[in-house]
């Protein structure tokens, strides 16, 4: 008797050890592509020359290891792209966050006239590609730079307008999702801080919007990426290397007269991607959180 | 603080939620509002908070129309079905958020506090968060943020509704003590009429967003001016019984098939010539007797210490509570006796009483 139930507890155990190890590898193997990709994206960056994914050197033998790639590392304009790159991402975070936040309590929370309007224009305007815009954006970011004062800041070919472009191209969508989570949020605890003596603004302040602080983390983050990654708009918009950014970087390296440098552009891709993991990887959670339901606790 | 609603109405579009609402509220007073669910209750107690504007009539605190002052003017105390802590808070937080608003310096807070939350039972829970709490603890800190800025006017909303039946027991009597011990004028929603009878000095029974009646408990009892409010208060509910009331002999008879009882004349002539009225008694008015009317049994509900009896006499369907020891069963035939200084009369087409209109 006894020996019959250790026998089928092994059984069980076993079954269970291969029920997991065919999950692993059926995972592993859906990701083996991109694993490949990543894997050949390094090697490629401190080699001269890839054959598949291994080096090969002028011989054609397998090594040939260098760090030429590298160089632009020293290069003082890589920096500052980088430094353009970030303050696009960071203007972004910043501008959209604040903005929608505001815009999507007033939407979720007050009654106006033309708030029904106004809603589901703000979708339609998120329904349009920005190609289509880019014509009339351009003269707008004209019309900016004629403007005294604002002109340097916010108009064509200079850092700020490009922020601004993106800003409002997010907008339609950031006001939205912060409505979905104001939404959320029930009205007893506002009503209940304004009866305990709060005002309007105090209440958005203090106790609705650390309620859905995971809402904001979402929002800043997925803006940080796209602003980081940006392309189209500063490509459009900018030119010269003065305030370009890395993607836009990239594209410069890809010369249409010389030979272009493959290896010098992975590493400079690696070199854009690298924020970025290290951003997931401490985020990854907060992001996990949020795809799965948003925010949770609270009474 | 005295209150005074004066024809207070709130509509959007076309849905009313509160109808042409006016009563006094004395200094110190506890009133209940007490009613159906959707009757307005909620609608009135925001708009009495500043946080619904009336779409007519006026609020008055002391005298005063305070329709256009803001919440935070108000000097009011508000507790929660829903208790609406601040989640991201800890207790010590939650409790003194009122009086950080009002710019109290921290040092004093700290004290108002431990001082509220003692007196509520919760001084050892100060940094806890809301989610760490249990629904009772979460009750009286709601009810310690409402107290500690010594409101003038203290609001609940069916506080204890989230309760288990002994919490909400114990909490009702605290509530009751603590208001009569600050003496602070309240506004009790509820509708649960049992917490309405014993905490109130008046009661205020609304339906579809109109005030039925206010007045004290037992008034609201015995004297029921609606057919609603005498179904409406009371448990297990009063009995309705068609009947007609006829003098003969100088005796006033209510006649239903197989049924005919002899009532009052103070209260049988009231009802008598009008053809079929309804006829209102409560089943504790109703015992059984020997020499009582006959009826079957339809139904026994055991409540524990009584056995809930519906029996049948003709066409009536009447509520009786009997002795469980008695064992009876469904189909026995029981007599029943009744009060006839308790039964109430009500016209059946406009539903108001017949013996307490002026
Ligand atoms: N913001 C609103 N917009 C439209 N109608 C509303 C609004 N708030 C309440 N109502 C309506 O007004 C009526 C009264 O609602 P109220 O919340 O005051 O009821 P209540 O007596 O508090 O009910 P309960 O016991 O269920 O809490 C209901 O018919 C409700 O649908
Ligand atoms: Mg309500």
């Amino acid at each position: 008797m006894e020996t019959t139930t250790i026998e089928t507890g092994r059984l069980y155990g076993l079954k269970r050890i291969l029920g997991s190890a065919t999950a692993y590898f059926l995972l592993i193997l859906s990701i083996l592509p991109i694993l490949v990709g990543y894997a050949w994206l390094l090697i490629a960056t401190f080699s001269y020359r890839t054959e598949g994914l291994f080096p090969i050197d002028a011989q054609g033998n397998i090594g040939g290891w260098t760090l030429r790639n590298w160089s632009f590392l020293t290069d003082p304009q890589i920096w500052r792209v980088t430094l353009n790159s970030l303050g696009i991402a960071l203007g972004m975070v910043v501008g959209v966050g604040f903005v929608s936040s505001l815009a999507g309590y007033g939407l979720s929370r007050m009654n106006f006239p033309g708030r029904k309007a106004f809603l589901s224009l703000t979708l339609l305007l998120h329904a349009f590609p920005s190609v289509t815009l880019l014509i009339a954006i351009f003269f707008v970011l004209k019309f900016i730079s004629k403007i005294p004062g604002l002109g340097p800041l916010f108009g064509y070919n200079t850092l700020g307008g490009v922020a601004l472009v993106m800003v409002s191209l997010e907008l339609p969508l950031g006001v939205w999702l912060m409505k979905g989570f104001f939404d959320n949020i029930s009205w007893d605890v506002e009503r209940a801080a304004l009866i305990d003596g709060a005002s309007r603004f105090r209440v958005w302040w203090e106790i609705i919007l650390p309620q859905i602080k995971p809402g904001l983390a979402a929002l800043a983050i997925f803006n940080f990426l796209s602003g980081w990654s940006a392309f189209l708009i500063p490509f459009t918009f900018t030119v010269g290397s003065k305030v370009a950014n890395l993607p836009v970087y990239l594209r410069q390296l890809m010369s249409e007269t010389a030979p272009t440098n493959w290896n010098q552009i992975a590493a400079v891709g690696l070199f854009q991607l690298i924020p970025v993991l290290i951003f997931f990887l401490f985020t990854q959670e907060l992001l996990l959180n949020i795809y799965t339901g948003g925010a949770k606790g609270g009474v | 603080m005295k209150v005074e609603l004066v024809n207070l109405t709130k509509r959007w579009g076309n849905v009313v939620g509160a109808d042409h609402i006016t009563l006094e509220i004395e200094h110190g007073e506890f009133v209940a509002f007490l009613g159906p669910s959707g009757c307005g209750k909620t609608t009135t107690l925001l708009m009495i908070a500043g946080i619904y504007k009336p779409t007519e009539g006026l609020i008055k605190f002391d005298g005063k129309v305070v329709n256009h002052l803001a919440p935070k003017d108000r000097n009011i105390g508000m507790v929660f079905q829903s208790y609406a802590l601040y989640p991201h808070m800890n207790v010590l937080q939650n409790i003194g958020y009122p009086l950080k608003l009002k710019g109290v310096p921290k040092q004093e807070i700290r004290k108002r506090v431990q001082q509220v939350a003692n007196m509520m039972g919760i001084g050892h829970l100060l940094d806890r968060k809301p989610a760490q709490l249990s629904g009772g603890q979460q009750q009286r800190v709601a009810l310690g943020r409402a107290l500690v800025k010594q409101p003038d006017l203290l609001l609940f909303d069916e506080p204890l509704s989230n309760l288990d039946a002994r919490l909400r027991l114990s909490m009702r009597s605290e509530i009751k003590r603590l208001q009569l011990e600050l003496g602070i004028t309240s506004i009790y929603v509820t509708h649960d009429q049992v917490e309405a009878m014993t905490m109130a000095d008046r009661i205020a029974v609304m339906k579809d967003g109109k005030l039925q009646a206010y007045c004290p408990p037992d008034e609201l009892y015995d004297r029921p001016r609606t057919l609603f409010i005498a179904g409406f208060v009371g448990n297990p509910p009063m009995n309705f019984i068609n009947v007609e009331v006829v003098q003969e002999d100088g005796e006033y008879h209510a006649r239903a098939e197989g049924f005919d009882l002899v009532v009052p004349s103070e209260r049988g002539e009231k009802a008598a010539g009008r053809g079929r009225v309804i006829m209102g008694v409560r089943p504790e008015d109703v015992c059984l007797a020997d020499d009582g009317i006959p009826g079957e049994i339809y139904v026994v509900e055991p409540l524990g210490r009584d056995d809930l009896l519906n029996v049948r006499i003709g066409e009536a369907s009447i509520h009786v509570l009997a002795d469980p020891t008695l064992n009876l069963r469904i189909g026995d035939t029981v007599r029943l006796r009744f009060n006839t200084h308790k039964v109430q009369f009500f016209d059946p087409q406009t539903e108001n009483s017949l013996l307490w209109t002026d």
